[in-house]
């Protein structure tokens, strides 16, 4: 319906919607469509059986599951914390505020193998924070976790702030005024409005976390069956020249990959008309 | 003879006119440049030997050339070549990444190996055990970092070169010593059973056994003990084990690019000249050994003689031991799993 509406809809205020729509479709299919496409074809050189054994051998699914739930869990507590650090640049003034804002987007810029070994050298246990804790970080899955916490950060602090700062304070003055509790006015009135670009922050740390390679090597301590992360057994693959079997694991990952973020979208769908259509 | 030149100089001012001067090497449109796609630590030596190598050049009269490096992971290198990265000559330390170039491609013939003498290889190295100062938990050979209780790092075998050579020289020390394969295999799956990370390459192993402070034992190249102690200071031993492996450098020339280029004159002289005695010595001072036994007498120091295999000898070529040993589902995979029970 929404397809169908948007194709035949001819007569828009703005000119150009055809050029746009062209140019657009275009760009998408030589940036994104056309690399992705190579990957499912070099997979039908393998037969039904070899990419059945490639993608669901003990290791590889042992890789799933690290690499989805840490993501999962990573972008999880970003989108807790995330959402804290957003309320805070947004509606408090400190010193050195600039500067904190600044440091936010740090993981965006830094490559990634830098923040790995950082990492990797803090938490491990003879680390400044890896000898203070009771239990160990690097070269364990929790080292993959703090990995994807770190470099998720910025993607939910980034899409929740605008929308914040868009947030009218009336609005919780008012609540405020109707007898609302603080709670009530944080759950019933700030939530819904923030809770589709959350979502979106959500989202975009958790698609990032999957894919994540350079920092989450170097911490992880790549155990078979413990710390793998599934990028780790393509590039495993690749090395023995296994190119089909590489890219038949890359395959399934985009395949997981693409349904969760439809779900993610739809529940952000959700979520907005539920808030009434902003 | 003289039009020809003059057109050609004329199309070559064009070009770079037209391109800017954003490619400064059109403008010697008379000059031959040269692709070596290398490994990774390789960088600093092949430095110091395309300078050597320019300099004898020109002496010579060979005429303007310009030698270009890339340097990378081996295989993901080859991959490279493969896909079309147009590499005169590919000098590696692992003679499976140039049978892969033979078999995927066929941009080198299957018997490259015997183009030049030592099996193609003009340096060799071997796996060693480095261990804390002083070795605590007297580790003297393969054998000790294979007792329980003792951790030793190794980059993982899947990944890097560095690590199929120790896991080779585990395991054919075994053999060397009049042992079975059974008893090979029990060695490096206790050995495997030690090892607490699986660095993803061999520099990011010496971090993790010298900075991190893990592991009893790091197995890695002679080649990489001098740039460790320059890089950490002497905080470590080295410790020869009885039986280690030769790990061979070998190099070839890339038929199908040298012949489309036209270059095959530059770049068999550019790697025949590893083998002479200028070059071994350069090589002798990244810690590489060389095949001149003169040059070999003059560094005995840095490399003491020790018994060593090559994976030719022992597992019948690399192709060989990949298939049987590193393949998905081949013997390391088998001895992890079982290790893991």
């Amino acid at each position: 319906m929404l397809l169908s509406r948007g194709l035949l809809k001819r007569h828009s205020v703005l000119p150009g919607f055809d050029l746009a729509l062209g140019f657009a479709l275009l760009y998408i299919s030589l940036i994104v469509l056309v690399p992705l496409s190579a990957a499912f074809l070099k997979t039908f050189t393998m037969t039904w059986a070899a990419f059945w054994d490639a993608v669901t051998s003990p290791r590889v699914l042992a890789s799933y599951r690290l690499t989805f739930g840490a993501s999962f869990a990573a972008a999880a507590l970003n989108a807790v914390f995330g959402l804290v650090v957003a309320w805070v640049l947004v509606r408090y003034d400190f010193p050195f505020k600039r500067l904190i804002d600044a440091l936010v987007d740090l993981p965006f810029a830094l490559p990634t193998a830098v923040a790995g070994i950082a990492l990797t050298a803090i938490y491990a246990e003879n680390g400044w924070i890896g000898q203070f804790l009771p239990f160990k970080v690097s070269f364990t899955p929790v080292g993959v976790f703090v990995a994807l916490v770190f470099i998720g950060v910025p993607f939910v602090v980034r899409t929740v702030q605008p929308v914040l700062e868009d947030v009218n304070r009336e609005l919780e003055e008012a609540a405020a005024t109707l007898g609302a509790s603080r709670w009530q006015t944080f759950s019933k009135v700030i939530l819904p409005i923030v809770l589709p670009a959350l979502l979106t922050g959500f989202a975009l740390a958790f698609a990032r976390a999957l894919g994540e390679y350079g920092s989450v090597i170097f911490i992880a301590g790549n155990m078979p069956m413990i710390s793998e992360i599934t990028p780790l057994l393509i590039i495993t693959k690749l090395e023995q020249y296994d190119i089909a079997g590489a890219t038949a694991i890359a395959v399934v990952m985009l395949v997981i990959s693409f349904v969760l973020l439809l779900l993610i979208n739809s529940l952000q769908t959700w979520a907005r008309k539920r808030q009434g259509g902003v | 003879m003289e039009r020809p030149n003059t057109s050609r100089t004329r199309r070559a001012l064009l070009l770079s006119a037209l391109l800017g001067a954003g490619l400064p090497t059109l403008a010697l449109a008379q000059s031959v440049t040269l692709l070596n796609v290398s490994y990774d630590v390789s960088r600093e030596f092949y430095k110091d030997y395309n300078k050597a190598f320019l300099a004898q050049w020109k002496q010579g009269g060979g005429g303007e050339l310009v030698i270009n490096q890339s340097h990378g992971g081996s295989s993901k290198q080859i991959r490279s070549v493969i896909d079309g990265l147009a590499a005169d000559v590919v000098t590696m330390n692992q003679a499976l990444d140039i049978d892969m170039l033979a078999l995927r491609a066929g941009m080198v013939p299957a018997d490259w190996a015997k183009r030049f003498p030592d099996n193609a290889a003009p340096t060799t190295s071997v796996t060693v055990l480095l261990v804390r100062k002083g070795n605590p938990k007297a580790i003297r050979d393969w054998a000790d970092v294979a007792r329980p209780g003792v951790s030793v790092v190794i980059p993982n075998p899947k990944l890097t070169g560095n690590g199929r050579y120790s896991y080779v020289a585990a395991y054919g020390a075994v053999l060397k010593a009049g042992g079975t394969p059974a008893q090979a295999r029990e060695r490096v799956q206790q050995i495997f059973a030690n090892v607490p990370v699986f660095d993803g390459g061999g520099r990011a192993a010496t971090t993790t056994f010298v900075q991190r402070n893990i592991g009893d034992a790091l197995a890695t190249f002679e080649s990489e003990v001098d740039l460790i102690r320059e890089e950490f200071g002497d905080v470590f031993d080295v410790v020869y084990p009885t039986w280690t492996v030769l790990a061979e450098n070998p190099v070839a020339v890339v038929d199908k690019v040298v012949d489309k280029k036209g270059t095959r004159k530059q770049a068999e002289a550019y790697l025949k000249w590893l083998w002479s005695p200028e070059a071994q010595e350069i090589a002798a001072q990244h810690g590489l050994r060389p095949r001149n036994a003169q040059v070999l007498a003059r560094h005995a120091k840095t490399f003491p003689k020790v018994n060593a295999f090559t994976v030719d000898e022992v597992f019948g070529g690399w192709l060989k031991a990949q298939k049987e040993h590193f393949d998905d589902g081949a013997l390391y995979d088998q001895i992890l799993a079982a290790n893991r029970r």
